[in-house]
């Protein structure tokens, strides 16, 4: 088999991912499009593992390894989610903006990450932590 | 100079890509459904669906591990991504009330800017990945490399640490898990009765149902 189908395939489905978290705005299919990507990671560890003939098989290792912490991220990742949900009745990831600066209220699509240190958000605080 | 001739003698330059053999021949189907079943999960308006359809995706990729020959990834990918995965966030789906009919919000603002994004992302991926490796070849042939008993070798000799601090990991995350659902409980009544004042109006439309 030639190594080209597996490594596009994995590169069109990481795109894929890609563009389910930026487009996405439930926080779940937001967490469902880095399954995707992570998935595509995967693909590739496999196939490169097969072609290399490791005799440790790292690959594979480092598959299983890739598989359970993305279980144990999706666990927490749930329970923030629910968590979220339950304080603020949306799981929207649009409209948690208690973080962002002020000046970007009425720009919805320049959203900055940097914490406005007089944010009257003690919930979203500790939502993130 | 020394990476490129192994890279040379390891290609092995198999026979074109006009003359398909039949494991290249069901690894692009599977890898079609695969895809169609991605990006609709990406794009659907129905969340449901949207859950169901990574179902479908996942199992594909199952198949693809079979078809590499790694057959314990592949039963472990089954097992725990079609398994325990896609019903956790189907769970999170029911719990967070999320709408079973279409729900036309799903997608946000910047969605041009994200399909751009990927476009350009996966067009820049594909021609570098075509690029490298357009000659070389995976010889599956031979002993099975993905094998349970080889896997299993592999993992409880060379690989026993890791593995123990995973399992570290996993406590550690299902503590997490525990922690984070109960504290909103106790914190939510407290803070029911003294901090319903500095809460910002305009979070969310539901906020009283707590």
């Amino acid at each position: 088999m030639h190594l080209a189908y597996p490594a596009v395939l994995a590169a069109l489905l990481f795109c894929v991912g890609l563009y389910g978290v930026l487009a996405r705005r439930n926080a779940i299919l937001v967490l469902m499009s880095v399954e995707l990507m992570l998935n595509a990671v995967n693909l590739n560890l496999v196939a490169f593992d097969v072609w290399l003939r490791d005799a440790l098989h790292a690959g594979q290792a480092l598959t299983l390894f890739t598989i359970a912490v993305a279980a144990a991220e999706i666990g927490i990742g749930l329970a923030i989610v629910l968590m979220v949900h339950r304080n603020r009745g949306t799981s929207d990831v649009d409209k948690l903006r208690d973080t962002a600066e002020a000046a970007a209220d009425d720009d919805p699509t320049d959203a900055d990450e940097d914490a406005a240190p007089d944010s009257p958000a003690p919930k979203a605080a500790e939502a993130a932590a | 100079m020394i990476t490129t001739s192994t890279l040379t003698t390891l290609a092995a330059t198999g026979p074109g890509f006009l003359s398909p053999t039949g494991v290249e021949i069901a690894f692009l189907l599977v890898g079609l459904v695969t895809l169609g079943a991605a990006v609709v999960t990406v794009t659907t308006k129905q969340l449901v669906h949207a859950a169901l359809w990574l179902v479908v995706a996942l199992g594909g990729l199952a198949v693809e591990y079979l078809l590499l020959t790694a057959e314990f990834i592949a039963w472990v990918q089954v097992l725990i991504y079609v398994g325990s995965v896609v019903v956790l966030l189907l769970f999170g789906l029911m719990l967070t009330k999320a709408p079973i009919g279409r729900s036309p919000d799903a997608d946000s603002g910047n969605r041009p800017v994200a399909l751009a994004v990927a476009v350009a992302a996966a067009a820049a991926l594909v021609w570098v990945v075509v690029d490298a490796f357009r000659t070389t070849w995976i010889d599956l042939d031979g002993p099975v490399q993905g094998a349970t008993k080889v896997t299993g070798e592999i993992l409880f000799q060379h690989w026993v640490l890791p593995f123990e601090a995973l399992s570290v990991l996993l406590l550690a995350a299902l503590v997490g898990a525990i922690v984070l659902s109960r504290k909103n409980k106790a914190a939510a009544e407290a803070e029911a009765l003294t901090t319903t004042a500095p809460k910002k109006p305009t979070t969310g439309p539901k906020k009283e149902q707590r």
